[in-house]
């Protein structure tokens, strides 16, 4: 009979591989199962009533040529590439500045910078639909100021999605960067600049190529899921400033074209496994970190 | 310390004042509370081979980083090359350092590190080529330019660190514990390398350090800091044989001591009375006078053992006791001896194997222990 | 080089950024007015009515279950899956870390949308349950990411020394390693717990009737009359949030 003792041999290496086997079982199920599904049912044909008809198409995949959504899929591409380069701009500073504090605050700056993370994420667009609105925080407050008379069209703009997304996603930025720029050598900042090194050349020779792991790791975490963004460009987009994420909710539970969503779908995944891919490439660390 | 005869073997240094390649003037430097560097005032010759010596906390990376220009004095003046450096910052200054642990950029090649500090100052591409090859060749790393640092070794990364420096040519090159990494038998070598480097490149090296052999070794001249004061410079033999304190004593090699007061004085001679040993002679040190408390120190190799402990010479000036072998140390090259006084010190003999080979002592043994007055330094505290 | 003065200026202004957007929520949850922006007194009329509004009650509940099964069971699988690559070497493995990474880096709504189109496909019908099961996945990757880092950290002699000092394997792992992965294990079902209670995408599309999450309820209320108890109920989440946050920072610092 095998007990626990044997499980684990003297050096506390698994003897037989099962532990692994219920969460890969979960995941093959409930998660890879599912996305071949997607698949299969891109290829699929809308029902009459909304359902899936098993008659094989590609017709799904063609329709998206069409204009319409192509500049749909151009918008949610520029908008995710403009939201990580903001991010980057914005959060260099910042994660360059915890990385450079004493050590015993940077556990404490790096917390203020993941607790909005973690504070539910309608809550914060909505702050921002509060203070973007035409009778929201910021136009009432110019018009009391008297520097507008009319209030300012700010909401349901590309701006405004940029905007929250940015506000969103700004912290996966600064983490990676953080950790790249912790583990930075100042003496070598010190060697570059005893080797009469302008501060300006420091920056490009020494802390930016020695920063790329969390440049790139940072630029993922916030590419993909602006990509697939729902929630920002529905609260602060509305109906003019329509992303995918949009777009495949709309197929799903208001059209309930299943095929064509998961067709949409499925571009959209290939989109996230180049940009992985694209990663990879580029030498982004392999555990994010 | 057979090195010691490199450099009597040097020119002399009759160089005028005006020659300081370094000129440290009064320099104080505070780190909150503490007070890292006091009042400090250097002068290092140019071309000339200069440690600062101390124990940690004694301020000596201070001063070096003062140098480079990576701190400011709050007080007093730093000049090099006789040009100011009050507010100059460490890309303008005419020297270079090389860092304790090297700070080579990884993602660099080492011909990429070593001609970091030309492109910086725009030097030619054209001209950038060459220097970098006689640099590593001058540290003989030639054929490893395309090598990262992380597929060199530890003595490797040092010379690429000494080229990457060097090849600025600068007036002054700063060396920050530049042998703590290495291992013993590597520490060695690199002692003459760099020595001979130097002299072969004629810039003045400030070498700072916590090892004093490697100080004296490599040193035309050194300075003892303690608690961020200099409490002597010189030649290493004038800070050996002439230690101006019981800390100099005792962190520059090993020192034995005995504790005393001055009974009398003959001219140049005085006469140290003891408790539990009696009177030993010396030569006496300038402002004592009777009564005074004395501490007497001489160096292990000073000291001379002989099995015979019978009668004294009266004719023979030199001091001796009886004293018994506590434990003998050999050592390859020396025996150490570590012996027990008539009143109970222990001191450290230290007796060249090749010189006596007959007269081995064993623990337990009696012992008669001998030294010249000359050999030996008082000092008043 | 010290920090320059631009780069301390340029991080506070970060740090502004994104907190002031909610602590502007925060004040004006407390304004007396029905029309939020202008100022007009202070009240805590709003968050009395928080309490009142049912449909808001049923669907924290909701949550609430979802939050706590599925953190059990994304625990369970992730403690599991972090032991078994940290300590095992078999063919696959590596694949076996990409393919965990995949629940967290895939954009929410292609999770969603797999999921509903599976469930649909093999019949369940939507409920509490096809979210927990949803949650239960994209959570169980992020604590084996946590627990395996963890465990990493973690000294291999120690155990070693328990097993020269005559303990079993299973004994020195139950009794030098659990306990000193335990805070990392607590931070990261908290961390999961968190991230349920949050989600909203992924229950949106796996709600079926009568399953209302609380974020879905926000939503809502957000799409449809936005009456200034959203503020009210803003502040009142965000406060929890950071409470959970510092008791998990708290719980891993040990």
């Amino acid at each position: 009979m095998k007990t626990a003792d044997s499980v684990l041999n003297a050096r506390g290496r698994l003897t037989v591989p099962w532990l692994i086997v219920p969460p890969a079982a979960a995941l093959l199920v409930f998660f890879l199962m599912p996305l071949l599904v997607v698949l299969a049912v891109s290829f699929a044909s809308r029902g009459t009533y909304g359902g899936i008809e098993w008659t094989l198409t590609v017709s799904n995949y063609t329709s998206i040529l069409d204009p319409l959504y192509l500049r749909i899929f151009w918008r949610s591409l520029w908008i995710a590439v403009a939201s990580s380069a903001i991010c980057l701009v914005i959060g260099f500073p910042l994660a360059y500045a915890i990385a450079g504090a004493p050590k015993r605050w940077q556990g404490a700056l790096l917390l203020l910078v993941i607790i909005p993370f973690w504070t539910n994420f309608l809550v914060r667009t909505y702050a921002w639909m509060f203070i973007l609105r035409t009778e929201g925080l910021l136009n009432t407050a110019l018009i009391s100021a008297g520097l507008i008379d009319q209030p300012l069209n700010l909401l349901y703009t590309d701006g405004a999605v940029l905007l929250g997304l940015v506000y969103g996603y700004l912290p996966f930025m600064v983490l990676p960067l953080y950790a790249a720029l912790e583990r930075l050598d100042p003496a070598l900042i010190e060697a570059a600049w005893d080797l009469y090194a302008s501060p300006v050349r420091i920056f490009t020779r020494i802390i930016l190529p020695l920063s790329k792991p969390g440049i790139i790791a940072g630029c993922l975490l916030v590419f993909i899921p602006s990509l697939g963004a729902y929630v920002t460009p529905d609260l602060l987009g509305g109906a003019r400033t329509l992303m995918i994420g949009n777009l495949i909710q709309h197929q799903y539970l208001v059209v309930r074209d299943w095929p064509f969503g998961s067709a949409l779908s499925f571009i959209l995944m290939v989109g996230v496994l180049l940009a992985v891919m694209s990663y990879l490439r580029a030498g982004g660390p392999k555990n994010l970190a | 310390m057979f090195l010691l005869a490199f450099r009597r073997s040097r020119r002399g240094f009759y160089q005028s004042v005006t020659d300081s390649s370094v000129d440290i003037r009064d320099v104080t430097k505070r780190h909150g509370a503490t007070v890292a560097v006091d009042h400090l005032s250097l002068k290092i010759r140019k071309s000339e081979f200069f440690s600062i010596l101390g124990p940690s906390g004694s301020g000596k990376t201070t001063t070096l980083r003062l140098l480079a220009g990576f701190e400011q004095p709050d007080s007093g003046e730093i000049l090099i090359e006789g040009a100011p450096m009050q507010g100059v910052p460490p890309n303008r200054r005419p020297v270079n350092l090389v860092f304790q642990n090297y700070a080579l950029f990884p993602h660099m090649t080492v011909s990429e590190n070593v001609a970091f500090g030309l492109e910086m100052k725009g030097l030619p591409p054209a001209e950038v080529g060459p220097r970098v090859v006689d640099a590593l060749d001058m540290v003989r790393l030639a054929g490893k330019q395309d090598r990262l640092p992380s597929q060199l070794s530890g003595g490797e990364q040092q010379r690429v660190a000494l080229a990457r420096a060097l090849v600025n040519r600068p007036a002054v090159l700063l060396l920050d514990e530049p042998l703590g990494a290495l291992d013993r038998q590597l520490r060695q070598e690199m002692e003459v390398e760099l020595k001979v480097l130097q002299e072969r490149v004629g810039i003045t090296f400030v070498c700072v350090t916590h090892d004093q052999e490697e100080a004296l070794t490599m040193s035309d001249r050194l300075a003892v800091l303690h608690h961020g004061r200099l409490l002597q410079v010189g030649t290493p033999e004038e800070i050996y044989s002439g230690p101006v304190s019981g800390f100099v004593a005792n962190f520059i090699g090993v020192s034995n001591s005995l504790s005393g007061r001055v009974q009398e004085l003959h001219g140049e001679t005085v006469s140290i009375a003891v408790d539990g040993i009696g009177v030993v002679r010396s030569i006496a040190p300038p402002g004592v006078d009777v009564g005074r408390s004395v501490v007497m120190t001489i160096r292990p190799e000073r000291l001379r053992l002989a099995h015979d402990t019978g009668h004294e010479d009266p004719n023979d000036r030199r001091n001796h006791l009886i004293v018994r072998v506590a434990k003998a140390i050999y050592s390859g090259s020396d025996t150490h001896y570590l012996l027990t006084l008539p009143n109970n010190q222990v001191w450290k003999a230290a007796v060249q194997n090749s010189e006596s080979p007959g007269k081995r002592f064993s623990a337990g043994e009696p012992a008669s222990l001998t030294w010249s007055p000359a050999d030996a330094v008082v000092l008043t505290e | 080089m010290k920090t320059r003065h631009w780069i301390v200026a340029a991080s506070i202004t970060d740090l502004l950024f994104l907190y002031l957007p909610i602590a502007i929520l925060i004040v004006f949850s407390f304004n007396a007015s029905k029309f939020s922006a202008r100022w007009q007194g202070f009240s805590l009329q709003w968050y009395a009515k928080l309490f009142t509004h049912e449909a808001l009650l049923s669907s924290t509940w909701n949550s609430l279950i979802v939050a706590v099964v599925s953190t059990i069971l994304a625990g369970m699988l992730g403690v599991l899956t972090a032991v078994a690559l940290e300590r095992q070497a078999f063919p696959g493995l590596h694949a076996c870390e990409g393919v965990l990474l995949l629940p967290i880096i895939i954009p929410e709504i292609m999770m969603g949308v797999a999921m509903l189109l599976f469930f649909v496909m093999i019949g369940v019908k939507l409920s509490l349950v096809t979210i927990i099961i949803a949650h239960t996945m994209f959570n169980f990757p992020v604590v084996a990411l946590i627990v395996r880092a963890r465990l990493r950290k973690l000294d291999p002699q120690l155990e070693e020394a328990a097993l020269d000092l005559g303990a079993t394997p299973w004994t020195a792992f139950r009794r030098v390693t659990l306990p000193l992965l335990m805070p990392g294990i607590i931070g990261a079902l908290l961390m999961a717990f968190t991230l349920s209670l949050d989600d909203f995408i992924i229950s949106f599309f796996l709600a079926g009737v009568g399953s209302t999450t609380l974020p879905i309820k926000v939503y809502g209320m957000l799409k449809t009359a936005v009456t200034p108890e959203v503020n009210a109920l803003s502040a009142v989440l965000v406060v929890i949030s950071m409470g959970l946050v510092a008791v998990a920072t708290w719980v891993q610092r040990k």
